[in-house]
């Protein structure tokens, strides 16, 4: 009888956590936010979805807390659950419609209000509408564990792709533009809105095909020991193909998304060898961005700054400078990392940070202006020339970006098992050990310093010349802390993680303009769950993985520590 | 550090350096030795041509002082965290700009009401107030939600969760409250000025230091004379034995938190009446910044250090501009000041990270 009480009072406990970050996001005004984009036409939008979701997932948890009840109890939580977590946007409801909050809580507003009351208003009807509609969520949930496993399987991969094709509306239609003429294209999409026609098709093909695979494995029994050498091959071709054409493949707006990825996988590669490989917590990467773009601006700008009109060279040009912003982002990389390298941890996140504010806070000074423009910034960059092909636009600018990238690529994967790698991993795991060991610790870590830099200094630079003009103002915090979270997110130490990381972080919000706003809030937000509950990212590497580890082994979390 | 160095070790660019030095230690010197220099000249030259006149001089200490009792009262939050839990609470920053958005509209309220205008000093006390218990709701929070579970993991995993929760923090109440800039209203009693003399001193910089003085004896109070600060300062010594002793660690560390954040709403308020430009949700980066510098300055884990390290930044950045780079003929000095406080950061970091009142800490606590 208790542990059924227990188990009622956890129920209400997940639905209120629920409820709480449903009325979060109404507040931050996300949900309005989102409600901006319709996922399937006429049918729903991203914001209903936001606001069903709290509900759906606290209705599956409580399902799956109570493997032993009866179904129609399972049902009965679910619904429970999705009860309580209405009850504080009700509150909400009931408080905007008494006392105007909107000159304190910018967000609570009248399309708020018409948003979680679908449309009913205040009063009894929208309030039951919403009552209704997340305790039906939460049933929804907890149905889900009654599913028989294939047909579930099923089932959520389909909605996944219909979701998916829905919220990622304007991606569907570049990819499909470009072979689709108006007329069918028109079939698919209202601007970028999925119709509902087309949704259902999208579900049922998968549905069929997720459930035909699963039959097909299950007959055929699945295969053993790695893939034949010829498979192998033919990925890698088939990859490399990809990488290719994908530029043609998806068309102008998407390979400007593309670049933008490449350039921070690019970053996160270089920020990898210092922060994932030697355990240097680099808070100021944007100094090496901002020295190689301000290298290239300033040796290739056709406009005042520039070396040609103040000395009358002109013999720079994007692909003799490449190589002279990579030597000078090392060198800085090289002088700055000389001060700081007594320090650990913390004290050299903070003195990293202090460093990139510098750099920024002197771009931006009257005192330098007359070499590297102020406020003003550089302006006319010319774009890369390649045997008299003007490589402008994402399209073509895209080449020079994979190929960086894949030789950053190479030397990092290289450097991961090279007796220089080792010693930076054991420098990370300890630095007095490894220094006991017999490894110049100063020299391993300016090494990893002056890499890391080159890695950045090469990024800033195709920067600027894919920009055509820089601003100090690009050259914030907010670039290493992009960098930083990406590959923190994607796994410190882990090359696969942080095009994952990147793909993710810098792909996704590009690709979804509402979530634009929200973007940084994304990042505190999986940084911290991120670090709680899977400190060592989304694709792990197994020496940085055992090493995060460590400590869970040897001190198990006491009581009351767990719940978070 | 007991290894014997071989002399093949020591050599810069293949020259071998005198016994017993490194590389670095030779760069180092030569780092310290070129910025004295540039302080001297610098310095040499304003006092020389005389730009300034002493009571301008003094004019800029006062504004200094009382910028500095601002991030004197956020770095005792730094302090307090760092001396019981060793970690940099990177999101103090953002506690502060928690209490401080958040009252503004209070504040406006009271404006409106005449509440303000009537009962000054009243109103002021309760929107400190106000302010205190938001920002140590938030810093409790914090502990609790993302540092606790904590405790025991790899250093580094705390500091990004501490990067990741002032983010998180920051775009919440950019959310709640919208991106833009929120102005305190102006009091009356704050605008005239107090003259000694010739001197004269803005009664606005002699509130925000006198009552971060105040506040700062109070916490004083606090930790020296009440039985929780002795069992702060038992479990800042040693956890396990503060234990054994019968002290509720967990408790202490909650209680840290909400005094650190308490001390963060209050400089937020008076940061908010003091400064005319209003507050908005990315205010607490610099100032977060720059009291850490200040924690550090003075010796981080050391309260009467935080007080002192607070001071003397904002007197640096105040003078600094003007004295230093001015006689190097930087033109628009001004725009400089912050990259004073963070080289100020920078080099405490590098030559002196054990502050100006600190021990010197083991390896294994820097």
């Amino acid at each position: 009888m208790s542990t059924l009480a227990a188990n009622w009072r956890s129920v209400i406990r997940s639905g209120l956590i629920a409820g709480g970050v449903a009325l979060y996001t109404a507040l931050i005004g996300m949900l309005v936010a989102f409600d901006e984009r319709e996922v399937v036409r006429n049918s729903f939008t991203l914001g209903q979805l936001l606001l069903v979701a709290p509900a759906v997932l606290v209705g599956w948890l409580s399902g799956r807390q109570s493997t032993q009840v009866p179904a129609g109890q399972r049902l009965l939580r679910g619904l429970v659950a999705g009860l309580v977590t209405s009850l504080p946007l009700l509150a909400l409801m009931f408080v905007s419609s008494v006392v105007n909050l909107r000159t304190v809580l910018i967000n609570v507003d009248r399309d708020l209000v018409r948003l979680i009351s679908f449309d009913h208003g205040v009063g009894l009807s929208g309030a039951l509408m919403l009552a209704g509609a997340l305790g039906v969520s939460g049933i929804l949930g907890a149905f889900v564990h009654l599913i028989p496993a294939r047909l579930r399987h099923a089932l959520l991969t389909a909605l996944a792709w219909m979701l998916g094709a829905g919220i990622l509306g304007e991606l569907v239609r570049q990819l499909l533009s470009q072979f689709l003429d108006r007329e069918a294209l028109s079939w698919f999409l209202r601007r970028d809105t999925l119709k509902p026609e087309p949704a259902a098709l999208l579900f049922v093909v998968v549905l069929l095909a997720d459930l035909f695979w699963s039959w097909f494995r299950e007959t055929r029994g699945r295969r053993e020991g790695p893939a034949p050498r010829a498979l192998q091959f033919t990925r890698v071709g088939g990859l490399a193909v990809l990488l290719l054409l994908l530029p043609l493949l998806v068309g102008s707006a998407i390979s400007d998304v593309l670049t933008n990825i490449g350039l921070y996988i690019l970053m996160g590669l270089g920020l990898n060898i210092a922060v994932g490989l030697a355990g240097l917590f680099d808070l100021g990467y944007v100094t090496n961005f901002a020295v190689g773009a301000y290298t290239m601006g300033v040796l290739t700008s056709t406009g005042v700054l520039g070396i040609e009109n103040k000395m009358g060279v002109t013999v720079f040009n994007f692909w003799l400078v490449l190589p002279v912003s990579l030597l000078v982002a090392m060198f800085t990389g090289f002088i700055l990392a000389l001060p700081v390298l007594r320090m650990r941890g913390d004290y050299l996140a903070i003195a990293t940070l202090g460093f990139g504010e510098i750099i920024r806070l002197l771009a931006l000074s009257d005192w330098l202006k007359p070499i590297i423009g102020g406020a003003q910034g550089v302006l006319f960059i010319p774009a890369p020339n390649f045997f008299g092909v003007e490589l402008i636009g994402p399209q073509r600018l895209y080449y020079i970006i994979l190929g960086a990238c894949l030789l950053a690529v190479f030397v990092s994967s290289r450097l991961n098992n090279s007796r220089t790698g080792r010693q930076w991993m054991a420098i990370r795991e300890d630095e007095d050990v490894a220094s006991a060991m017999g490894i110049n610790t100063a020299r391993s870590k300016l090494l990893a310093f002056t890499i890391s830099a080159a890695t950045g200094g090469v990024a800033g630079a195709i920067f600027a010349a894919k920009l055509g003009t820089i601003f100090p103002t690009s050259f914030n915090l907010l670039v290493s802390v992009n960098v930083l979270s990406l590959i923190i997110i994607g796994g410190l130490g882990s090359l696969p993680g942080i095009i994952v990381g990147a793909l993710f972080l810098v792909g996704l919000p590009e690709l979804l303009r509402e979530f634009d706003e929200f973007r940084l809030l994304l990042y505190g937000t999986l940084m911290v769950t991120m670090m709680l509950a899977r400190p060592e990212g989304l694709w792990p590497s197994a020496v940085y993985q055992r090493e995060v580890r460590r400590g869970e082994e040897r001190a198990p979390p006491q009581a009351g520590e767990q719940a978070a | 550090m007991t290894q014997t160095r071989t002399v093949s070790r020591n050599k810069l660019f293949g020259i071998p350096l005198p016994a017993g030095h490194t590389g670095v230690d030779l760069i180092i010197s030569a780092l310290r030795i070129i910025i004295v220099a540039l302080i001297i000249i610098g310095a040499g030259n304003t006092l020389l041509e005389g730009r300034f006149t002493f009571e301008q001089w003094l004019a800029l200490l006062f504004a200094g002082l009382a910028q500095g009792s601002i991030y004197a009262l956020i770095a005792l939050g730094y302090t307090l965290v760092y001396g019981i839990l060793r970690m940099i609470n990177f999101a103090h920053g953002d506690v502060f700009m928690a209490g401080a958005f958040t009252t503004v509209f209070l504040a406006n309220s009271f404006r409106q009401s005449g509440f303000l205008d009537s009962q000054p000093l009243l109103a002021i006390l309760i929107l400190m107030g106000f302010a205190a218990l938001v920002s140590m709701t938030v810093a409790v929070l914090l502990e609790r939600i993302a540092y606790r579970p904590l405790r025991n993991a790899p250093r580094l995993v705390p500091l990004i969760t501490a990067i990741g929760a002032s983010f998180f923090i920051q775009y919440t109440f950019r959310g709640l409250f919208g991106s833009g800039f929120k102005a305190y209203p102006t009091v009356a009693f704050l605008r005239g000025t107090f003259s000694v003399g010739s001197i004269n001193v803005p009664i606005a910089q002699l509130f925000v230091f006198v009552s971060a003085i105040v506040l700062m004896i109070c916490l004083y109070w606090l930790v020296e004379r009440t039985r929780i600060g002795k069992a702060m300062r038992s479990v800042s010594e040693d956890k396990e034995v503060a234990t054994l002793m019968g002290v509720n660690i967990d408790l202490i560390i909650v209680f840290t938190f909400a005094i650190g954040g308490a001390l963060a709403g209050a400089a937020g308020v008076i940061n908010g009446l003091f400064r005319p430009q209003g507050v908005n949700f990315f205010m607490g980066f610099f100032p977060g910044i720059k009291a850490f510098t200040a924690a550090v300055l003075g010796g981080i884990g050391n309260i009467p250090g935080a007080m002192l390290g607070g001071m003397f930044l904002g007197v640096i950045e105040a003078i600094g501009p003007n004295l230093v780079l001015n006689g190097l003929g930087i033109p628009s000095a001004n725009q400089l000041k912050d990259v004073i406080a963070f080289t100020m950061l920078v080099l405490v970091l590098i030559f002196r990270p054990q502050g100006i009142l600190g021990e010197r800490l083991s390896a294994e606590k820097a």
